[in-house]
C-alpha cells in the first residue's frame, strides 16, 4: 500500500493500476471523548488540528464537519495567498502564514500548488501612488517583501491591462508582491486532512454540532447528529455560520455574514501569469493552472446566509475586469458561486476565548480566510493547547473591540477632497 | 469519410454555400449549419482533443450537451476563443481551428501524452512536483494546459445592450411544449415572453419526426407561433435563460451574431415555466470517446435539423425506448441501421481515430458510427438555481424535478414527461395554473451504469479525460462526497459543466459503494447554464459612464481659462490653469494667491441644509463641536466623527438663523454625511421637526482668496459692508448678486482673507465673470485644487482622508476641547474615551521641515526609530512652498505633539533621510494675514 | 437582483438601498456611565441570525429609513415597517 506521495510511488502504482493507495483520511466513528474538539473541517480547522498533533503532540482530537471536509468557503474562493498589509499586526499574521505556504506541500507531502507568481495592486491616479508608497514602505517596514511599480514595469508583468491614457482609470503604477501567489484550494484542505489523518486525528464528516453542552458555565462537549462528544477544550473554525454557533453556545460575536462571488471563465492558453487587482474597478483575477481565469471582487450589498451570488455584483466585478482588461470581455464565464464570509467591523479576523469557558473562536476572516489557513490554525492550534494566546493572535482578541484597538486596514486610506 | 449531407430535408438553405476553413483546410457549408453540422456533412470526424491525454475527439452532441468539438473562431479580423462548434452558427468566410490541438486535431503532436495515462490519471499532480519545487514543473503545465487563445484584441463595438424586462410568463424553451403552453397562456390574456436558444423553434421536433397533432411539424410550429404572437405574446429566439437568480430574476442572454456581443435581458416573471426539454446520456464502456460514438438524439438532431446523415453503416446501443424514432429516420435517410442490446455484454468500440465497428458480448459489429442511447436526463438546471429540489425517478432512471420553487413549474420533457402528446396537455394545463391530468408513461428505460471494475478504459468526462478507473481511484482514496468526487477528478468541470458526464459519474460512484443513486446526490448546478462572453455583465458600465465624474456648471469657463481638469474625488475639477508644466503652473498660482488673489471654483463642497425646531438640539448631536452656542450669521469649523470617535469629516456649519444650518463637507463626502443625518434623523429623533437636504448641486460656490479678495469683491456692487469690523472672519452674510441670493461665508483654507461665495449653479456663469474681471485688475486669477492643496498645508490645514486615517480623532488633530468639555450628548462621544483614544502613543497630527537644499520629502514616507527601522509615523502631504520657498511637510507621528524640535529619520523605499518635527503650521502662526 | 419594497416608492432595485445594521438596537445614554463592553456590545456586536432577520434600511434616492423582515437563506422579504408615524 502507497502511503507516501512522490514520483517514484506514483510511477509504481502507474504501473499496478494505481491499486495500492491508501484513503487519503479515515472515517472513523465518534468517540466519547477528546482533548480536543474542533467544529468545522475547513482550512482552519483542520490546520489547527495538525497543528495540534504536530506542535503540541495532542493527537486524541475531532474534527467535526457537518458536510464533506473542504466543502466552505475553503473551496469557494479564488485562491489568492498575500500578505501585502498595512498595519504590523497584520503583517505578522498573514506573513507567517505565506511562510507556512512556502513548505506546506513538503510538509504534508500533498502538492498544494502554491505558485508564487506575485500580486499587483493597481494605482490609478497619483494620490493613489503616494497611498501605495505608503503601504510599500510599511510592508518593507514590517517585514514583507514589497515594491512600488511604475506602470512600465506593470506593463511588463500584465501587458493585457488596460493603458489607455484615457482609460476611466489609467494605470499610474502598482504595489507588487512578488511572494504572493495561488494555490489550490481543494488541496489544501486535503492535504491538512490527510496528514492530520495520519497523526491520528479523527476527521468526522456529515456530523452537524447541534448543541454545546455546558456545565457550570464551562463548554465540555458538543451535541452532534452523531451523538454527544466532550473534550477538555472546544475549538470553533465555522466561517459562515460563527453567529450561529455563537447564539447556540450564547457568547456574541461582532460579525455580519455576506456572500462573497466568485467566478471563472473557459480554460485560456496563458494571458497573465500574475494576480491583478484594481482597486477602483473592484475587480481581481488571476488565471489557474488549468487556465481558466479565477475572478473576485467585493462582497454582495445584502447580508446574507445564501450561498449564492446576484447580478448586481457580477456585473459589477465582471463589467470591472471587462475594464481592466478589454481584451478579455469576448472571454466566456463558466460558472460562477458564492461563499458566505463573516464580516467584522475592522475587517479583521478573530481569535481567542469566546466568552464561555472552554471554547475558543477562529472567525472573522472576512474575504481573506484562505490566504491564512495555515497561520490561523497554527495560532488556534497554540491557543487551544496551552489556553494562552500566540504572541501574534494577542492583537486579533475580540477584547480589541472592547478597547477600541481594532486594526482596520480599510481605515488607512480613502481620500477625501 | 462518413458524414454526407441529405439531399432534402432540415432547415438549411442548400441553394447557398458558404465558405470555411477548419484547421487550415478549406470546407463548404449551407445557411442554417452550425461549424458540427458542416463538419459532419464535409465526412470530418475528428473535431478536438481531449484536455489532458490529447485523445482524438469527435462531435458528441447536437446543441449545448458537445464536450468535445470547442474551436478557436475568426471572422474578419475578429476572433474568439472556445466557441462550441454545435452552436456556432456557421457564416461564410469563418476561419476555425480546434483549441489545444497542434497542428490540427487529426495531427495534434501531443496525442503521444495518451501513452503516458497510466500516470497521468485522477488527481497524480497532488501526488508528485513536490519535490524540489513546484515550480520547476508549473510552467511547462500551465502551457500544456488551456483551451482557447485569447488574440489580445478588442472588437469594435462590442457592447451588450442591458434591458430590463417583464412579464407575466416566462416560458424557458421553444419546443413542442414550451410552445403550447405559451400559446395557452397567451390566449387566456396573459403577458407571456417565450425563449428558446436556437435560431428556429421546434426544439426536439427535429429529433422526433412525424406529425404533431395531426400536421407536419412545420405546420404545427408556423400555427403555434402564429397564435402566440396574435395573442400577443413576445418570442426571442437565440435566446438562452442561463440563470436564476434571487427574487425570481431570470437572466437571458440574446445571441446577436458572431463577434457581436450579445444582448442581457433581465426578465422579472410573475411564473417561469421550465421548458428546457431532456439530454441524452451517454453508455459507459470501453473505448467510447472514439470519434464516431455519438449521440443517438444528437445524429436524429443532424438528420431533421440540418439535413446531415451521421453515418451509412450505423450500430444503436440504446437502452431505452426515446429512441426508435430516430432509428426510424436514419434508415429512412438511407442509413443501414442495426440495433445492438447494450446489455449483452461487455461493450468495445474498436478502431483508432477512425471507428471501424463495436464488440457487444461475443458479437462484433462492422459499422462507421456508433449511436448511442443512456438515456434521458431532464435539463433541471435553472430549477435548481431558483432553488427547487430533485426527485430521483426509477422509472424514469433520473432526477426529476420535486418540490418547485416559488413562481416556477416544469413541463414536458424537463418534467419527465416525454411522451407528446402527455407533454402538450401537461403544458396547456400547467400554463392556465391547473393541475396536469395524470398520464401514463410511454417512456420505457433500462437502467444500465457504469459497472466498476470493468475493463478498458471507459470514459465517464470526455473533455476532461475522466474514467471509471479516476472514479475508482477517488473512492479508494477515500474523494467519496460528491464534491469531493467532482473537484479530485474534475469530473463535470469541462466546457459543459457536467451536462454529458455528471450521471455517469455519480452512478459509477453510486454503484462502487454499493449506494443507491439518489443517496450520492447531485453538485450543486451553478449558473451561468451555457458559457456567456464576460462583456454580457459588462453593458454600459463601460469607460467613462463606469462611475461617472461629477461636473462643474462652470466647466466651460475653465476650459477656456485653460484649466487642467482631472479627477477629485469623483468631479472632474481644475487641477490648475495655463499651458505650463503643472509645478510651474502650481507655483504660480500659489504665488499669485498670496500676493494678490486666487479665484477657486469650490462648488463640490458639500452644502446640507438642516432645517426645523429641532434643528438645533440635532447638529449639536451629529457634530463633536457645539453648535448649538453658535449665534445666526456665524460659522464654526468642526468635525463629524464615526461612532467610535474616529474623525469622518471636516468642515465648517453655518448657522443662518435659530432653525436654520448649512453643514459644509468633503465633496467626496456628501453622501455619507447626508446618510449619516437622515439616519439619525428618522430613527431616534421626531423627523417632523428636523429637515435636512443636500444642495450641494443646487448652488455653486465660487472662493476668492488672498490679500486682495476684500478689494475684488468689493468691485462686485454688492449691497454688503465688507470691512473686516463688520463682517469678521468666521461669519456669514446673504445679499443679491445679479437678481439671485448670494450667500458669503468668511471662512479661510488658505490663512489669507477668504470668502466664500454661493448662489444658484445657474447663475454661476456670471459671478465667475465678474470675479475674474474685478480680479484681473489687481493681478489675481484663477487657481486650481493643486494650488489650495499647497496654500493650506502652509497653513497645517489637514485634508481628511490625506492627512487624517480612519484611526485619527480630534484630539490627534489638536482639537480636545469638546472631548473633555463638551456637555450633550453626541456621535462619538463614547468611542473617545476608550482605551485606544487614551493610549499613550496615538499618532498626532506635526510638520516636519528639511534640511537646507534638501528636497520635499516623498508622500508616503515613514518617520522611523530604532536600529532595525519601525514605523511611528506617516507623511501625509509634502510640497515645496513657494511662499516660504523651502520644503513644508504635514505628517501624522506617534506622541507627535510633544515631539517639536526632535530630529527623525524618513524612510522611502529603503532611503533613509533625516526631518525635524515642527508644528503643523508654516505660515504665520499668529494668524497675522486673515484680518490683513 | 432583489426587488426591495420602500415604503415610500414601493418596490425598487436592491442597488438603491443601504443597509443600515440589525433593528431593535438603541444608543445607550452617553451622558450616563456607559462600561466600555456595554458600548462595544452595542456598536459591534450582532445577532447575525440565520433565517428571519429585522433590520435597518435605507432607501437612498428618497432617503426613506424603515423596517424590514427578511429571511437571510431564501432572501425573500417577509414585510417591511415605515418608521413614519400614520398619516405623515
Amino acid at each position: 500500500m502507497s502511503k507516501r506521495y512522490s514520483a517514484l510511488s506514483l510511477l509504481r502504482e502507474g504501473l499496478h493500476g494505481h491499486r495500492g493507495w491508501a484513503p487519503a483520511w479515515r472515517t472513523p466513528d465518534p468517540k466519547p471523548r477528546y482533548d480536543v474538539i474542533v467544529i468545522g473541517g475547513g482550512g482552519h480547522g483542520l490546520a489547527t488540528a495538525y497543528y495540534l498533533a504536530k506542535n503540541h503532540g495532542l493527537k486524541n482530537v475531532a474534527v467535526l464537519e457537518k458536510g464533506w471536509l473542504g466543502g466552505g468557503n475553503t473551496g469557494r474562493n479564488t485562491t489568492v495567498i498575500r500578505s501585502n498589509y498595512y498595519y504590523p499586526a497584520s503583517t505578522d499574521l498573514y506573513d507567517l502564514s505565506v511562510r507556512l505556504y512556502e513548505t506546506l506541500s513538503r510538509q504534508l507531502n500533498f502538492n498544494i500548488m502554491f505558485s508564487q507568481r506575485g500580486m499587483l495592486v493597481l494605482a490609478h491616479s497619483e494620490p493613489e501612488m503616494e497611498l501605495a508608497a505608503r503601504q510599500v514602505n510599511a510592508m518593507q517596514l514590517n517585514g514583507a517583501d514589497a515594491e512600488l511599480l511604475s506602470a512600465d514595469e506593470v506593463r511588463k508583468r500584465a501587458p493585457l491591462l488596460n493603458f489607455a491614457p484615457d482609460a476611466r482609470y489609467p494605470i499610474h503604477g502598482a504595489t507588487w508582491q512578488g511572494r504572493a501567489g495561488t494555490a489550490r484550494h481543494d488541496a489544501v484542505a486535503w492535504g491538512l486532512a490527510r496528514a492530520a489523518d495520519r497523526l491520528g486525528v479523527d476527521i468526522i464528516q456529515n456530523c452537524e454540532v447541534t448543541d454545546v453542552i455546558t456545565e457550570a458555565g464551562r463548554a465540555v462537549g458538543v451535541a452532534t447528529t452523531k451523538g454527544e462528544i466532550r473534550a477538555d477544550r472546544i475549538g470553533a473554525a465555522v466561517a459562515g455560520h460563527s453567529s450561529v454557533l455563537a447564539n447556540l453556545a450564547g457568547y456574541s460575536l461582532p460579525i455580519q455574514s455576506y456572500a462573497l462571488q466568485a467566478f471563472v471563465t473557459e480554460p485560456l492558453k496563458p494571458v497573465i501569469d500574475t494576480v491583478a487587482f484594481s482597486p477602483a474597478c473592484g475587480t481581481y483575477f488571476s488565471q489557474s493552472d488549468k487556465g481558466g481565469l479565477v475572478i473576485g471582487g467585493g462582497l454582495d450589498r445584502v447580508p446574507s446566509y445564501g450561498q449564492r451570488g446576484n447580478m448586481p455584483m457580477q456585473e459589477a466585478v465582471l463589467g470591472g475586469l471587462c475594464e481592466m482588461a478589454p481584451m478579455l470581455a469576448k472571454v466566456k464565464l463558466l460558472r460562477h458561486w458564492a461563499g458566505i464570509v463573516d464580516v467584522t467591523p475592522d475587517s479583521s479576523p478573530i481569535i481567542g476565548p469566546s466568552g464561555v469557558d472552554g471554547l475558543y473562536v477562529n472567525c472573522g476572516w472576512g474575504t481573506g480566510g484562505f490566504k491564512a489557513i495555515p497561520a490561523g490554525g497554527y495560532l488556534f492550534a497554540h491557543l487551544l493547547a496551552t489556553g494562552q494566546h500566540h504572541e501574534i493572535s494577542r492583537l486579533f482578541d475580540k477584547g480589541r473591540f472592547t478597547t477600541g484597538h481594532l486594526i482596520d486596514e480599510g481605515a488607512a486610506s480613502g481620500i477625501a477632497h | 469519410m462518413s458524414g454526407t449531407r441529405t439531399e432534402t430535408g432540415g432547415l438549411i438553405d442548400r441553394t447557398k454555400t458558404l465558405r470555411f476553413r477548419f484547421d487550415g483546410r478549406g470546407y463548404a457549408g449551407h445557411p442554417g449549419d452550425t461549424l458540427a453540422s458542416a463538419l459532419l456533412a464535409n465526412g470530418v470526424r475528428v473535431l478536438g482533443r481531449s484536455f489532458k491525454y490529447h485523445r482524438p475527439r469527435g462531435v458528441w452532441g447536437g446543441w449545448f450537451d458537445d464536450p468535445n468539438a470547442i474551436l478557436d473562431v475568426g471572422l474578419d479580423g475578429n476572433a474568439i476563443p472556445n466557441c462550441q462548434a454545435t452552436t456556432t452558427p456557421l457564416l461564410d468566410g469563418m476561419e476555425s481551428r480546434a483549441v489545444n490541438a497542434w497542428p490540427s486535431a487529426a495531427r495534434d503532436v501531443k496525442g503521444g501524452l495518451d501513452l503516458l495515462h497510466r500516470w497521468l490519471g485522477a488527481g497524480f499532480y497532488y501526488k508528485t512536483f513536490i519535490w524540489p519545487d513546484w515550480h520547476l514543473f508549473e510552467p511547462t503545465i500551465r502551457r500544456m494546459a488551456g483551451l482557447g487563445a485569447v488574440d489580445g484584441k478588442t472588437i469594435p463595438d462590442y457592447v451588450a445592450d442591458q434591458i430590463h424586462d417583464s412579464c407575466d410568463l416566462l416560458v424557458v424553451g421553444g419546443g413542442a411544449a414550451g410552445l403550447a403552453a405559451a400559446r395557452a397562456a397567451a390566449e387566456a390574456g396573459q403577458d407571456v415572453v417565450l425563449v428558446e436558444d436556437h435560431a428556429d423553434l421546434g426544439g426536439g421536433l427535429y429529433r422526433r419526426g412525424g406529425e404533431v397533432e395531426g400536421r407536419s411539424p412545420a405546420d404545427w410550429l408556423a400555427e403555434q407561433r402564429a397564435a402566440i404572437e396574435t395573442a400577443g405574446g413576445c418570442i426571442l429566439s437565440s435566446t438562452t435563460a442561463f440563470g436564476v437568480y434571487d427574487h425570481g430574476l431570470v437572466g437571458l442572454a440574446t445571441d446577436r451574431g458572431f463577434a457581436r456581443a450579445p444582448r442581457l435581458t433581465r426578465m422579472r416573471a410573475r411564473r417561469t415555466l421550465m421548458a428546457t426539454g431532456a439530454l441524452d446520456r451517454p453508455l459507459t464502456f470501453a473505448d467510447n470517446d472514439r470519434p464516431g460514438v455519438m449521440s443517438l438524439q444528437a445524429a436524429a438532431e443532424y438528420l431533421g435539423r440540418y439535413g446531415v446523415l451521421v453515418g451509412r453503416r450505423i450500430v444503436v446501443l440504446s437502452n431505452n425506448s426515446a429512441g426508435q424514432s430516430a432509428v426510424a429516420a436514419l434508415r429512412a435517410a438511407g442509413a443501414e441501421v442495426v440495433e445492438a442490446d447494450p446489455a449483452d455484454g461487455p461493450i468495445r468500440a474498436l478502431g483508432g481515430a477512425r471507428l471501424n465497428g463495436v464488440q457487444v458480448g461475443d458479437r462484433q459489429l462492422a459499422c462507421d458510427s456508433l449511436l448511442v442511447s443512456g438515456g434521458l436526463t431532464p435539463v433541471v438546471h435553472l430549477w435548481r438555481h431558483a432553488g427547487g429540489k430533485l426527485d430521483w425517478s426509477e422509472t424514469a432512471n433520473a432526477f426529476l424535478p420535486g418540490a418547485a420553487p416559488e413562481g416556477m413549474a416544469a413541463i414536458g420533457a424537463a418534467n419527465g414527461t416525454f411522451n407528446l402528446q402527455a407533454a402538450l396537455e401537461e403544458a396547456r394545463a400547467v400554463a392556465l395554473g391547473k393541475p396536469p391530468a395524470p398520464s401514463a408513461s410511454s417512456y420505457t428505460i433500462r437502467p444500465l451504469w457504469p459497472e466498476p471494475g470493468a475493463k478498458g478504459r471507459q470514459w465517464i468526462d470526455f473533455q476532461h479525460d475522466v474514467t471509471l478507473k479516476d472514479i475508482e481511484l477517488a473512492a479508494r482514496e477515500n474523494y467519496v462526497s460528491v464534491e469531493h468526487l467532482k473537484r479530485y477528478t474534475t469530473l463535470g468541470m469541462a466546457a459543459d459543466q457536467g451536462k454529458t458526464s455528471n450521471m455517469a459519474g455519480l452512478a459509477a460512484m453510486a454503484a462502487i459503494q454499493g449506494r443507491p443513486i439518489p443517496e450520492v446526490g447531485t453538485t450543486t448546478f451553478r449558473p451561468p447554464f451555457v458559457p456567456v462572453p464576460l462583456e454580457l455583465y459588462h453593458g454600459a458600465r463601460r469607460g467613462q459612464l463606469l462611475n461617472p465624474l461629477k461636473r462643474l456648471a462652470l466647466e466651460p469657463q475653465h476650459r477656456q481659462a485653460g484649466a487642467a481638469l482631472g479627477e477629485y474625488g469623483g468631479w472632474l475639477r481644475p487641477g490648475w490653469y495655463g499651458g505650463k508644466p503643472a509645478r510651474d503652473a502650481i507655483r504660480d498660482e500659489v504665488q499669485m494667491a498670496r500676493s494678490s488673489a486666487g479665484i477657486f471654483d469650490g462648488s463640490p463642497l458639500g452644502k446640507i441644509e438642516v432645517m426645523g425646531p429641532d434643528a438645533a438640539a440635532f447638529v449639536d448631536f451629529v457634530y463633536y463641536n457645539t453648535v448649538a452656542t453658535l449665534k445666526p450669521g456665524h460659522i464654526r469649523y468642526g468635525f463629524m466623527l464615526t461612532e467610535s470617535g474616529a474623525v469622518y469629516d471636516d468642515g465648517v456649519i453655518a448657522r443662518l438663523g435659530s432653525e436654520h444650518f448649512v453643514i459644509s463637507c468633503s465633496s467626496s463626502h456628501v453622501d455619507g454625511v447626508e446618510t449619516m443625518l437622515e439616519s439619525w434623523r428618522q430613527d431616534g429623533n421626531d423627523p417632523d421637526r428636523i429637515f435636512v437636504h443636500d444642495a450641494t448641486q443646487h448652488w455653486a460656490t465660487l472662493a476668492v482668496t488672498g490679500p486682495k479678495a476684500r478689494e475684488i469683491l468689493g468691485a462686485l456692487v454688492l449691497d454688503l459692508n465688507l470691512s473686516r469690523d463688520v463682517f469678521p472672519h468666521m461669519s456669514f452674510r446673504e445679499t443679491i448678486f445679479a437678481g439671485t441670493p448670494l450667500r458669503i461665508a468668511r471662512v479661510s483654507f488658505t490663512g489669507d482673507v477668504s470668502f466664500e461665495l454661493s448662489l444658484r449653479t445657474a447663475k454661476a456663469a456670471d459671478l465667475w465673470a465678474a470675479l475674474t474681471m474685478a480680479g484681473a485688475e489687481h493681478g489675481a486669477g484663477p487657481i486650481g485644487i493643486e494650488a489650495l492643496s499647497v496654500l493650506r498645508a502652509e497653513k497645517g490645514f489637514i485634508i481628511i482622508g490625506k492627512d487624517t486615517d480612519g484611526e485619527t480623532m480630534p484630539h490627534d488633530l489638536g482639537f480636545g476641547g469638546p472631548r473633555q468639555k463638551k456637555k450633550t450628548a453626541f456621535v462619538g462621544d463614547r468611542g473617545l474615551h476608550s482605551e485606544a483614544a487614551n493610549a499613550p502613543d496615538r499618532r498626532q497630527l506635526v510638520g516636519l521641515s528639511v534640511p537646507e537644499g534638501s528636497p520635499a520629502l516623498p508622500t508616503g514616507a515613514h518617520l522611523v526609530t530604532g536600529d532595525k527601522p519601525r514605523s511611528e509615523g506617516i507623511v501625509t502631504s509634502s510640497y515645496i512652498s513657494p511662499t516660504l520657498d523651502r520644503p513644508i511637510a504635514l505628517a501624522l507621528l506617534a506622541r507627535g505633539a510633544a515631539r517639536h524640535g526632535e530630529v527623525l529619520r524618513v524612510w522611502h523605499m529603503g532611503q533613509v533621510r533625516a526631518a525635524t518635527v515642527t508644528p503643523p503650521c508654516a505660515l504665520d502662526p499668529k494668524g497675522a494675514r486673515l484680518d490683513a | 437582483m432583489q426587488l426591495f419594497p420602500c415604503p415610500f416608492c414601493g418596490a425598487r432595485d436592491e442597488r438603491e438601498f443601504h443597509f443600515m445594521g440589525e433593528a431593535g438596537k438603541t444608543r445607550p445614554d452617553t451622558q450616563q456611565p456607559v462600561s466600555d463592553a456595554d458600548w462595544a456590545a452595542y456598536l459591534y456586536d450582532q445577532r447575525n441570525d440565520k433565517g428571519r432577520v429585522r433590520e435597518v434600511w435605507m432607501h437612498l434616492p428618497c432617503r426613506e429609513v424603515f423596517g424590514m423582515q427578511r429571511d437571510s437563506v431564501t432572501m425573500q422579504v417577509l414585510g417591511t415597517t415605515a418608521f413614519r408615524k400614520a398619516g405623515a
